[in-house]
């Protein structure tokens, strides 16, 4: 089931040093790129589907689609690389194993968008990985691919490393853009989307690592070549995160379009220690349970995923066997978000700390059934009463757990007989 | 959470030596405003210092040229940016869904008993200092730990044995 697209150079020894990415065909496609006009590569990227990979799926030649034209300002490339939704793991290995393809891939939609500097905002728990890509960024300028004429063209490109410090809302397109301009990390209202004014003002892409990583095989193969993996309206290759209760969790290049079920059994060896299945995650941490009766039914692209009123996210599945405690798992969930909310808008900032309070109370033994329907209420108060998603990235799973497992909430309460007498008295 | 809104003050001043002095002069080109350096000159600090004082807070305001408040809101917003000395081995625990998930609880135990503190304590002679942290992103390799910015992967007690044994 595993495909080799992305990951070609992952199993090459010492693939993310320059001269051997180069023999295995590293910026190979420069001089194709810059033959081309750079709205004929807009025009193949559209073509090949590719949508972000970074949690949204959004087309990508059309997201550059929307930069406008002769501003007389500058126009610059952010590339999120925060890759902080807990079960997402994959634009690592990219960032580790194959810097170069990245960098190939920044040139080549800084070429289709006419920026001349980009930004690559990295985690700051990502040590030995900025490491890495910093010095295969300062390798591309020895060999004349980044700098004042790119491969020897007349093109510009400044690539510059910027590192986060530990803030999961960094992630989020604009406050990632306020953490380059050097303030805390608090998401803007939109619009003005980013591409209109984004970074110190100006027009801005911002695109994940493995979106910009897919570019150099579309434009070397071509968007025909892309589109014959996957469906189409997912088209192409996606990696993987598989973690949790499987044999063999990791990291894993699929097409888009496989049965989930078969994925998991096939490619990471099944549910662990021949467990039983209680629900899977299937994109990050924020998408809403499955189900394994539900799962059976989904595919592993956008369309089955919103068929089944969940979202693909980052490709981060996360399994969950029989000796998972809901409730607890709920409380792991709300505290990471409540954490990591920036505290600029009140329903998240105290909102999700009422969550975990009530959580908390429920878990202790001392909550009543009022505080289960408590929880699904705040929920729908908080979602999209905030500048930003990051609440919604909590309520909209609690919901899900609560809808699909709330008799493991209900058995919290009911357990103990104060609580149920107090609720009867009421 | 600790309170992250204290400064301490070392009573000496502070700055770069030559090789974060270089690599300031480095970045500051690369960007359009100096405001930009806020944070890249608060890693050069920490990566100097191992944690963020008073002085390293008003120095580079100063050496960006804006207010040590704008300084201030990043160090104290940014949880990475350490406000105090740290252990000189800093132990960070992944806590978040896939390590919990794979153990780590039994890591941040076993850590605990052999250390003698408690997440987001220093040991009394300096030599360690624990936290438990969200996400690191390796999902796949669960339980992380991370020590002084390495990655140890598919950790266990006896790997954590020996992982404790090179440190002591």
């Amino acid at each position: 089931m595993e495909v080799k697209i992305l990951s070609a150079k992952f199993d090459i020894k010492d693939a993310h040093k320059i001269e051997v990415a180069k023999e295995h065909g590293a910026y190979s496609t420069l001089d194709k790129l810059f033959s081309m006009t750079s709205a004929e590569v807009i025009e193949e990227v559209k073509s090949s589907g590719l949508r972000g990979r970074g949690g949204a799926g959004f087309p990508t030649g059309v997201k550059w689609s929307f930069l406008p034209k002769d501003t007389g300002k500058p126009v610059y490339l952010a590339v999120n690389s925060d890759e902080s939704e807990p079960a997402t793991f994959k634009d690592r290995y990219i960032l580790v194993k194959d810097p170069h393809m990245m960098i190939e891939g920044i040139i080549i939609c800084s070429y289709a968008i006419g920026s001349h500097d980009t930004y690559i905002y990295i985690r700051g728990e990502y040590t030995t990985q900025f490491k890495a890509l910093q010095a295969a960024i300062e390798e591309a300028y020895e060999a004349g691919y980044l700098g004042d004429t790119v491969a020897g063209n007349n093109f510009k490109l400044n690539v510059t490393v910027h590192r986060g410090a530990g803030a999961y809302i960094c992630g989020e397109e604009t406050a990632l853009l306020e953490s380059i301009e050097g303030k805390k990390g608090q998401p803007r209202s939109k619009p003005p989307f980013p591409a209109v004014a984004g970074l110190y003002g100006c027009p801005t892409i911002i695109n994940n690592v493995q979106t910009i990583a897919s570019l150099p095989f579309i434009l070397n193969s071509g968007a025909d070549a892309y589109k014959a993996y996957g469906t189409e309206k997912s088209s192409g290759t996606h990696l993987f995160g598989i973690s949790g209760h499987v044999e063999k969790p990791g990291m894993y290049e699929l097409p888009l379009g496989l049965p989930l079920l078969e994925v998991i059994e096939k490619v990471a060896g099944g549910v662990l220690n021949g467990r039983k299945l209680k629900g899977i995650i299937p994109g990050g941490s924020s998408t809403p349970v499955l189900l394994p009766d539900e799962a059976k039914t989904v595919t592993l692209d956008y369309e089955s995923m919103a068929a089944h009123k969940t979202m693909f996210g980052s490709g981060g599945i996360v399994v969950l066997d029989e000796t998972v405690d809901i409730v607890e798992l709920v409380k792991n969930l709300i505290d990471f978000y409540h954490h990591e909310s920036c505290g600029q808008c009140t329903p998240c900032r105290e909102g999700l700390g009422w969550m975990l309070k009530i959580v908390k109370k429920i878990l202790s033994g001392k909550g009543k059934m009022d505080d289960v329907d408590l929880l699904r209420e705040l929920c729908d108060n908080i979602e999209m009463k905030t500048v930003c998603v990051l609440s919604a990235a909590c309520t909209m799973p609690v919901r899900s757990y609560l809808d699909k497992f709330r008799h493991e909430f209900e058995a919290y309460v009911t357990t103990e007989d104060f609580s149920a007498a107090e609720a009867k008295e009421e | 959470m600790s309170d992250r809104s204290q400064l301490i003050s070392t009573g000496k001043p502070f700055q770069y030596d030559k090789e974060r002095d270089a690599e300031f002069e480095r970045l500051v080109k690369r960007y359009p405003t100096r405001e930009s350096m806020i944070l890249p000159s608060l890693w050069l600090i920490q990566e100097q210092e191992g944690w963020v004082s008073q002085e390293a807070i008003a120095y580079a305001a100063d050496r960006i040229g804006t207010f040590a408040s704008k300084v201030y809101e990043a160090a104290t917003f940014y949880t990475m940016y350490h406000l105090h000395p740290m252990g000189e081995n800093h132990i960070c625990i992944c806590r978040t869904l896939s390590c919990w998930l794979r153990g780590k609880q039994e890591i941040v135990d076993y850590l605990e008993t052999k250390i003698g503190i408690k997440p987001g304590q220093i040991s009394e002679d300096g030599k360690f200092s624990l936290e438990e942290v969200e996400c690191l992103g390796h999902c796949g390799t669960a339980p992380v730990v991370q020590v002084n910015g390495e990655f140890h992967e598919d950790m266990d007690v006896d790997k954590l044995k020996s992982l404790l044994a090179t440190l002591l």
